[in-house]
């Protein structure tokens, strides 16, 4: 039992990796929110927010001051314990994956050997978190809104798994900093082109972005599972989402975009590459956002279904058979 | 009428309630944080899409890029009422939408405000003659109004001088925030 004994050097490592991860979560809802705004202003010939601070980057900060201080509406007929769990719920689970991702060669969390399972595992118990809240709210649009995101998730966990799985062949280890290192050379976006874009279009399913946008449609489910929500449990969902979008671009970073590999990477300063590549990467899922209409419910499992399971399928058994060889 | 009924009962709860409560709670008990809160509220008015009839183009006109309310923050078009703080009343209200209306209106979390966006919503407009049978002649009969933009339909210019009016009113200046003046229509924000 040597390997469970956690030094006091640890322990006060993952307090440390905690604090700044929390942090992290908070300042990204801020700059993405920002980005978000800004971006669709541009793609839409507009200004975006303009008038607080310079070119409107305190707008943000203040919609956050002002959500903190709205009512907190508990509908009469909800379930008030899992109506109050829910936010809670969706966004507990979505921090923890920061604590394997490897930012830089010496900053990361906790280097554990099975990080990219820990990932994918932690990071679907926020499908539950919505189910709950869509139920808990007692209201179709949110019930509708959460079955919605239950079949999709579920339909689109398994090609990521399975694209995943197709270069954890190539690497033969499930450690983050194990995938990172073994890219020095190559990108594993050029190697495995095809679990990278599988990769990258289930992604934007899983979070629940558009063009997969179905939980929340506008146009037929008023707000989806989060009809019901006002003030902070609103603004806590929309967090868990940016979270979540930042953990999908650094699992696809570290996995086929070399992580912290770049120019004058040393020990640590490979995290600016490493932000970089995750920021533009959460760019192009915001430009695809508001660049494409969204899907109807049987394209979208018509997608997951019929064409990205058989192609990371064939992929995978493709992979597994010139590893073989080699 | 009913909803004339329901908007005197709905005036009558609200007196009862704890007004500290309802307009932010423990944050307004301290005189900086009040200030602070007012600017926040007033700089990032997210409305309810919500369009009765032709005002509600010129209301898209207003988000859209010419006019563009996203540099006041009020861009946020909400669906969900629980989720916004400003009711912009855009066009005739007829009895068969009273009820809706006020529904609406009394979903959304406090703080809030309405806008009555066009004749039709102040006072009936048009449809306000003696063989009137189906038009609510005023929304304000129905729900408490802060700001009045009148024309048919106003401009989206107007909307957007109803919405500084709204900050006004809620910060008690009219720029809450120091905002750029319009000296110069040229340099600031051209369309891009």
């Amino acid at each position: 039992m040597d390997t469970m004994q956690l030094s006091f050097y640890d322990v006060l490592r993952m307090v440390i990796a905690f604090v700044l991860i929390v942090s992290l979560v908070f300042i990204n809802a801020i700059i993405m929110g920002y980005m978000e705004r800004k971006m669709a202003a541009k793609i839409q010939r507009r200004w975006g927010p303009m008038e607080v601070g310079f070119q409107g980057w305190l707008q943000l900060i203040l919609d956050g001051v002002k959500i903190i201080a709205k009512q907190l509406i508990v509908p009469k007929d909800a379930d008030r314990t899992l109506f109050r769990m829910a936010p809670l719920l969706a966004f507990t689970p979505v921090v923890l994956p920061f604590l394997v991702l490897p930012f830089s060669k010496s900053l990361f969390g906790r280097d554990i050997n099975l990080g990219l399972i820990f990932i994918i595992a932690v990071s679907s118990i926020n499908v539950l978190s919505i189910f709950v809240a869509g139920w808990a709210s007692n209201n179709k649009y949110s019930m509708f809104g959460s079955i919605r995101s239950v079949s999709q998730n579920i339909a689109y966990e398994i090609p990521i798994l399975l694209s995943l799985l197709s270069v954890v062949l190539v690497t033969h280890t499930y450690s983050m900093q194990g995938i990172v290192a073994a890219q020095g050379s190559i990108w594993f976006c050029l190697v495995q082109p095809v679990a990278c874009i599988i990769y990258l279009i289930s992604a934007t399913a899983e979070t629940n972005r558009a063009p997969f946008d179905l939980p929340e449609a506008e146009s037929e489910l008023t707000a989806g599972y989060h009809t019901e929500y006002s003030g902070f449990g609103f603004s806590l969902f929309v967090i868990a989402e940016y979270a979540n979008m930042f953990t999908v671009c650094a699992v696809a970073t570290v996995l086929f975009f070399g992580g912290w590999h770049g120019p004058f990477s040393g020990e640590y300063l490979g995290a600016l590459w490493f932000l970089l590549k995750v920021f533009l990467l959460m760019l192009i899922m915001v430009w695809v956002r508001w660049t494409y209409p969204r899907v109807r419910f049987d394209q979208l499992m018509n997608l997951a279904w019929k064409y990205l399971i058989p192609f990371s399928l064939v992929n995978l058994l493709l992979t597994a058979l010139i590893v073989k060889c080699i | 009428m009913k909803e004339i009924e329901r908007y005197a009962q709905f005036l009558k709860d609200e007196s009862e309630a704890d007004s500290t409560e309802l307009q932010g709670g423990a944050m307004n008990s301290f005189p900086l944080t009040e200030q602070v809160l007012k600017v926040c509220q007033a700089n990032s008015l997210w409305p309810l899409t919500f369009g009765l009839a032709c005002c509600a183009i010129e209301m898209m006109a207003a988000g859209m890029a010419r006019i563009d309310m996203a540099r006041y923050g009020a861009e946020v078009f909400r669906p969900s009422a629980r989720q916004c703080d400003l009711l912009i009343v855009s066009g005739t209200v007829t009895k068969k939408m009273a009820p809706a209306l006020m529904t609406l209106y009394e979903q959304m979390p406090y703080p809030k405000w309405v806008i009555a966006m066009g004749n039709c919503a102040i006072s009936g407009g048009p449809f306000k003659v003696e063989d009137n049978y189906n038009v609510i002649e005023g929304v304000d009969r129905l729900i408490p109004v802060d700001v009045y933009v009148p024309g048919c339909p106003p401009r989206p210019e107007a909307l957007i001088e109803g919405i500084l009016k709204l900050q006004e009113k809620i910060a008690g200046k009219r720029h809450p925030w120091p905002q750029r003046k319009m000296k110069d229509a040229v340099k600031v924000h051209p369309i891009p």
